[in-house]
């Protein structure tokens, strides 16, 4: 049985056990051993945007409108791809100027203005508190519901209870001290709140893990998973539309895209999605993982809602119970008593969670951006004598906790229960949309200005107040339902719900339309037509360019202040742990002395003590306060603008130099590798040098020898003096082929080689080749067998060089054929514009690393000490340059023991008009291909 | 451009992409009836676009280094 005791138990369990966390995390914080310093709980506590809300209210919207629910997940995910461009400058501005709230931020941007961050405070609360009091409800209404078990009894339907009896008051007193003790235990400069993180980063856990399992429960428990229950949701004809729901159920095309807008705005503007995502990062770099980890958190928490939306349909197809309470009531009716605590400690954790985070971020802004300007202006109050003032910062967020909560639960107990609970939320989704145009004009366009800004929140805010919150007002009996139906006043063009005559809209669509309008339109409106001050010019400047200047913002400070009194300043709002620390870090990060000890300090200083002012009491409070103990000199307009200028002209000139220094190294790059070049080249000449002469001296060197010996020994036989003449005179044919074929390649090589270009028939070259060799290939008894094309083959080519590449693959291959069993092929082929010519011998064949080195210069295949082959080791490198300078290509294929084949191909020419006639053909005398 | 430099476009398109994806009309081509193992063809298609979409997210994010 689930007694009232047993709950209650479990829930006090669970929230002691949040505290635990938070509590370990912050001590370890302390010790400098941050927890939450991981892309991971960063990402998870990103999840806090899924409410009690998204854990009963979607199912409850999905049970009305099928996909309806889904815009409110879909439009994060797109707004999370934008994440890396809006919200990465968000962080860098935030961490520079030490923002504490979203309130700050805005009252930041538009030149510190203290009016302006009052005003986003409150369309924050005002706009917030329908959120909490739909949390309050949740937890209540699920509460009531458990109690009842094993029946299943709305709570609309348990007698009213006094207030004091209400379980909604208990919660909102027992969340009030909870988050009391969460967010205020003490004064951090950062306003970081690492306990918190940690323990919303643990409630995203459980409320995932308690939905998963609920959704599994139901579809492969109650159901035989995904299809069982959409195929009997099919044959119930009332559930039938929901299947696809897109025309006239959802509300149509323009609810689901006005949707997607609002919620895509609601995930950067919520002021617990600005705490976690921007006032609670550690490191800009965690949002690598949460860009995608946290819109998969969003699917996986979506998965099931449908399935058990349908189910709740079918289980409970009288309607009497309401689809916000299917979450909870499935188990209930399965009795599956467990898993119905589960649940029920799921939507806790999830409401627990919006709850805290929400009222500590809005806490913050009452503190920092409505009560105290208020207080420290008023001079009465002698606020600047107190000695430390930490006490009544942390006394005006606790009240401001206890406060927020007390309106939500008030709002729970008049308006509550006229809504369901996705109507609530998007009532004020609506509210902190507003937000949008301020901030966002206010990254990225620098012409914005307070006054602007103040229109548009104003304009956009009261068409909220008119368009939404009223009717809200006018359903729970507050204000009269005539008012809604035929306009104040009987005016029925002013009808809060079809405002000017636009009907045919849902309540939201409309109210967002018209708002926007309203707040963009007087936005850039007014600022277009209104100047700005130095200040604001200033802040645009420090926010709209923040990736583009360093750390700023001193530059525009001009006075003098005593280091005494900043410190003393900085002590009474930090305390004075806090100041000495403060100090230190500053000594320590510049260099410098402790600035104690120098009577007067410089603005860099003055701009330090600023920003770590700022992050107590916020950017306006801070402004106020430093003003009063330093001597300011103010800036003009003319001087601000200067100030930009001259540092926009320096990040011009870094531009210019960067580029400049980049050309140079691309040119000194350039630079090197023809210096790598020209060695290489001066490297090949000295190869070429040394082995040319090597090559000479082995055949002179014979050639002397045996002159010697017949100079020295006239009584040598006849017979000898023969066999040396004979190898004197063959060692100089050599050394002169040797000459001829060096003076050859200087020519083609350097172009200055004479090319007699005319059209001949390949064949008949071919076949002339092959018959003068006959002869020698006869002598060592190796076949020489030619196939070529039956007609001719006209090619434009040097007739006496085409020549010397045929003989000299002809008798390579017969210098590598084995005498006797050798056999050499020649092949002419015509191949589609080109002729290709093969030589092939079934000589030993060439290993595969040797086939790419045998056409370099002097390189011979086989051991050159001992078997040096004949020839010079120039052939086969200069049939190459002839080949190619033909426009052909020549290489080589061969398998070690199966012979080698030598082809190369030539362009084939159009026959000439007259066979026989040759036509000179002018080339240019250095290669053009190169 | 250099791999990191390649981020903030390749998500901007990858939200276009999103906005193109979950909007009128390709939307209203999956708007029909049947199933796919017995699961409403537009749920089908929108989950799995989903899915898809944050798989490119975490392609476009994680590539390239810091």
């Amino acid at each position: 049985m689930l007694h009232g005791w047993v709950i209650v138990a479990t829930s006090f369990a669970y929230l002691g056990l949040l505290f635990a966390i938070a509590y370990y995390a912050d001590k370890r914080a302390d010790a400098g051993q941050s927890v939450i310093a991981s892309p991971y709980i960063y990402s998870l506590s990103l999840a806090v945007y899924a409410t009690a809300w998204t854990f009963y209210g979607s199912v409850g919207r999905a049970a009305n409108d099928g996909v309806g629910f889904l815009p409110i997940y879909l439009g994060p995910t797109l707004m999370i791809a934008l994440w890396w461009i809006v919200l990465r400058k968000i962080l860098r501005i935030s961490k520079r100027n030490r923002i504490t709230s979203l309130a700050d931020f805005v009252a930041s941007r538009y030149g510190k203005s203290a009016l302006l961050g009052g005003v986003v405070t409150i369309i924050a609360v005002i706009g917030i508190i329908p959120y909490i009091s739909l949390q309050l409800k949740a937890v209540s209404n699920s509460f009531t519901i458990l109690v009842q078990y094993p029946e299943i009894v709305m709570p609309a339907k348990v007698a009213a209870q006094p207030v004091f009896a209400d379980t909604a008051l208990w919660v909102a007193l027992i969340l009030a001290l909870f988050t009391i003790a969460f967010g205020t235990r003490h004064l951090d400069a950062a306003e970081h709140h690492q306990g918190m993180v940690a323990a919303i980063a643990f409630e995203s856990l459980v409320k995932l893990l308690a939905f998963l399992a609920v959704g599994a429960f139901v579809t492969f428990g109650i159901y035989d998973g995904f299809g069982d229950v959409f195929a009997r949701a099919a044959a119930d004809p009332k559930l039938l539309p929901l299947l696809t729901p897109l025309e006239g159920v959802a509300g149509g095309y323009a609810s689901w895209v006005w949707l997607t807008i609002l919620s895509m705005l609601a995930i950067m503007f919520l002021p617990r999605q600005f705490q976690v995502a921007v006032i609670e990062n550690l490191d800009e770099r965690h949002l690598k993982k949460a860009i995608w980890l946290f819109p998969a958190y969003m699917l996986a928490i979506n998965i099931f809602v449908l399935p058990i939306a349908f189910g709740g349909r079918l289980h409970f197809p009288a309607g009497d119970v309401d689809a916000d309470t299917f979450v909870l009531t499935l188990p209930m009716v399965e009795r599956k008593e467990l898993l119905a605590l589960l649940v029920f400690i799921g939507g806790l954790s999830a409401a627990t969670g919006m709850v805290i985070v929400e009222t500590i971020a809005l806490s913050t802004m009452v503190c920092n951006d409505l009560v105290m300007p208020v207080l420290l202006r008023m001079k009465r109050l002698r606020l600047n004598e107190r000695p430390d003032l930490t006490g009544l910062l942390l006394g005006i967020r606790r009240g401001a906790i206890i406060l927020v909560l007390l309106l939500g639960y008030l709002y729970f107990r008049l308006a509550g229960e006229a809504y369901a609970l996705v109507s609530i939320g998007l009532i004020s989704f609506a509210a902190v949309a507003q937000f949008a145009p301020a901030i966002l004009g206010g990254i990225f366009w620098k012409g914005g200005t307070r006054r602007g800004a103040l229109a548009g929140l104003l304009a956009g805010f009261g068409v909220w107040l008119y368009t939404l919150l009223l009717p809200a007002f006018a359903r729970s009996g507050w204000l009269p339902l005539s008012l809604l139906e035929h306009g104040p006043f009987g005016i029925e063009l002013l009808k809060p719900l079809a405002l000017f005559g636009l009907a045919g809209l849902d309540q939201i669509t409309h109210a967002m339309l018209w708002s926007m309008i309203a707040n963009v339109g007087l936005y850039v409106g007014v600022s277009l037509a209104g100047t700005q001050s130095a200040e604001e010019r200033r802040q645009a400047s420090v926010f709209v360019d923040v990736f583009r200047y360093e750390a700023g913002g001193a530059r525009f400070w001009r006075g003098t202040a005593s280091a005494r009194d900043l410190y003393s300043l900085l002590a009474r709002f930090i305390g004075g742990a806090g100041a000495d620390a403060a100090f230190a870090e500053y000594a320590r990060a510049t260099g410098t002395r402790w600035p104690e000890q120098e009577p007067v300090v410089d603005a860099e200083f003055v701009h330090f003590v600023e920003t770590q002012l700022a992050g107590a009491i916020g950017a306006a409070s801070a402004r106020i306060m430093v003003a009063s103990v330093a001597k300011e000199e103010a800036l003009t307009l003319d001087e601000v603008s200067e100030l930009l200028d001259e540092a926009s002209q320096v990040v011009v000139y870094s531009h210019k130099l960067e580029q400049k220094s980049r050309e140079l190294e691309a040119a000194t790059a350039e630079l090197r590798a023809a210096n790598e070049r020209l060695k290489e080249l001066d490297r090949l000449k000295d190869d070429f040098m040394s082995t040319v002469t090597h090559e000479l001296r082995t055949p002179l060197t014979s050639i002397r020898a045996f002159s010697e010996i017949l100079l020295a020994d006239p009584k040598v036989d006849l017979a000898e003096r023969k066999k040396f003449l004979g190898i004197i005179t063959r060692e100089t044919e050599r050394l002169t082929r040797l000459i001829n074929q060096v003076l050859d390649l200087a020519k083609i090589e350097s172009g200055r080689a004479e090319w007699r270009i005319t059209r001949v028939d390949l064949c008949t070259t071919v076949s002339d080749v092959v018959t003068q060799m006959s002869q020698v290939f006869k002598e060592k008894s190796v076949a020489l067998n030619m196939r070529l094309p039956p007609h001719a083959v006209w090619v434009d080519v040097d007739e006496d060089r085409l020549l010397q590449v045929l003989l000299n693959l002809l008798s390579n291959a017969l210098k590598f054929s084995p005498a006797g069993s050798g056999r050499v092929d020649v092949d002419v082929t015509a191949i589609d514009g080109a002729v290709r010519v093969d030589v092939r011998d079934n000589g030993p064949g060439i290993r595969p690393e040797d086939q790419a080195v045998i056409f370099d210069k002097f390189r011979q295949v086989g051991d050159t000490l001992t078997n040096k082959p004949a020839g010079t080791g120039l052939g086969l490198h200069i049939s190459r340059q002839i080949v190619e300078h033909f426009g052909g290509r020549l290489w080589v294929e061969s398998r070690p023991g199966e012979g080698a084949c030598f082809s190369f191909t030539l362009p084939v020419a159009a026959a000439p008009a007259a066979a026989g006639e040759t036509k000179e053909v002018s080339w240019p005398k250095t290669s053009a291909r190169s | 451009m250099t791999e990191p430099e390649k981020r903030a476009p390749r998500l901007v398109a990858l939200c276009m992409l999103g906005c193109l994806l979950f909007n009128y009309p390709i939307l209203a081509l999956f708007n029909v009836p049947g199933a796919l193992l017995g699961v409403p063809i537009l749920y089908v298609y929108i989950f799995t676009a989903w899915v898809v979409l944050i798989a490119l997210m975490a392609l476009a994010v994680e590539r390239g280094g810091d």
